[in-house]
């Protein structure tokens, strides 16, 4: 069965109309794909990547931005199952991901990656694609652990989503059952690596919910 | 020294008519004040059995209650003018494995989300299937 979303409606209707969270959800489940002034800001580096000599300036503000991106990535505190408890580790005094620049914070509206630490059952799957859209681009996704990865034990099960790339999309999948915080923080450093590279990687693929 | 019922399993096999009488007895007349739980088993063709289990804590002994459906047949009566305890059990077990109790205040979906089709610890539930949207 085929379960499509209501297309939204311009001009995007306000809270007062909706009766109850439902119906806002149904309505917000697509996001809009042409920000204008994102596209004139990249049209305009465009013009400026395609003049002679232009290259030099934008790949050395994108190096400059990136540094600035990957070094101050804030998870978003998101522990869903057992993987959590390694997710807190890795967070914590001994293993200390904030000399990376890294600070767990408790609200999406100012974090730039999501740690999917756990099982993603299909009842949660909608509030995760929701955290994940109320976070602020550019944002990355660690699935962290079999279950996140791919439903890992449950992947046979009638409740687990198989994988939460078919959810949002994934950047870094850490492997393990649940990983070590030593894991977790070298799949960290990878989305690091990842992030230096960004703009040259590419448009990332939009999530098809 | 009295010979006392410590752990004892009192299993009983009943009609599925009888169910709610044999419920009134083992909390009146037995004492079982304790509601522990209530499940179902598939048994494929053979249908659906309910078991219940109530206890009685000061004696220390436990009541089984065991009833066979039958084939294709999956009403039952609700134990929940008699205990409280049984509303969730019996929401869950409606859920789960599709028992629909003849009498319950609020037969809903407890676990899984409330447009979800079928009852998947049925034996015969596709649960390997691919279904939309997310799975």
């Amino acid at each position: 069965m085929e379960v499509k979303p209501p297309l939204p409606q311009i001009p995007a209707p306000v809270w007062g109309d909706f009766k109850d969270l439902q119906e806002w959800e149904k309505y917000h489940q697509e996001r809009p794909t042409d920000d204008k002034s994102s596209n004139t800001l990249a049209s305009i580096a465009e013009a400026i990547h395609h003049m002679p000599g232009g290259w030099i300036v934008t790949t050395s503000t994108d190096k400059i931005f990136n540094w600035a991106r990957k070094s101050s990535i804030w998870p978003v505190t998101f522990g869903l199952a057992c993987c959590a408890i390694e997710m807190m580790a890795t967070f914590a005094s001994r293993f200390d991901v904030e000399r990376f620049g890294m600070v767990p914070w408790a609200s999406p509206r100012h974090s730039d990656l999501m740690i999917v630490s756990g099982t993603v059952t299909i009842k949660m799957a909608p509030m995760l694609k929701r955290i994940y859209d109320q976070m602020p681009d550019p944002k990355w996704v660690v699935s962290m652990g079999s279950c996140a990865n791919s439903g890992g034990p449950f992947r046979h099960g009638y409740h687990v989503v198989k994988g939460v790339d078919r959810v949002v999309p994934v950047d870094v999948y850490v492997p393990g059952c649940p990983p070590t915080p030593d894991s977790l923080m070298y799949g960290l450093l990878k989305l690091q690596a990842q992030v230096a590279e960004f703009q040259k990687t590419g448009r990332r693929p939009a999530p098809d919910g | 020294m009295a010979p006392t019922p410590e752990g004892a399993l009192l299993t009983v096999v009943l009609p599925v008519e009888r169910w709610q009488e044999f419920a009134r007895f083992a909390l009146t007349e037995l004492g079982c004040l304790y509601f522990n739980w209530l499940s179902a088993i598939d048994w494929k063709e053979q249908g659906l059995e309910v078991l219940c289990r109530v206890e009685n804590l000061d004696a220390g002994f436990a009541v089984m209650m065991r009833s066979r459906l039958g084939p294709g047949q999956v009403h039952c009566p609700t134990l929940t003018d008699l205990y409280r305890g049984a509303d969730w059990m019996e929401r869950e077990c409606y859920d789960l494995l599709g028992v629909v109790f003849d009498g319950h205040p609020d037969l809903r979906r407890i676990l899984l989300g409330d447009d979800w089709e079928g009852h998947p610890l049925r034996k015969d539930y596709a649960h390997d299937m691919p279904h939309a949207p997310y799975r």
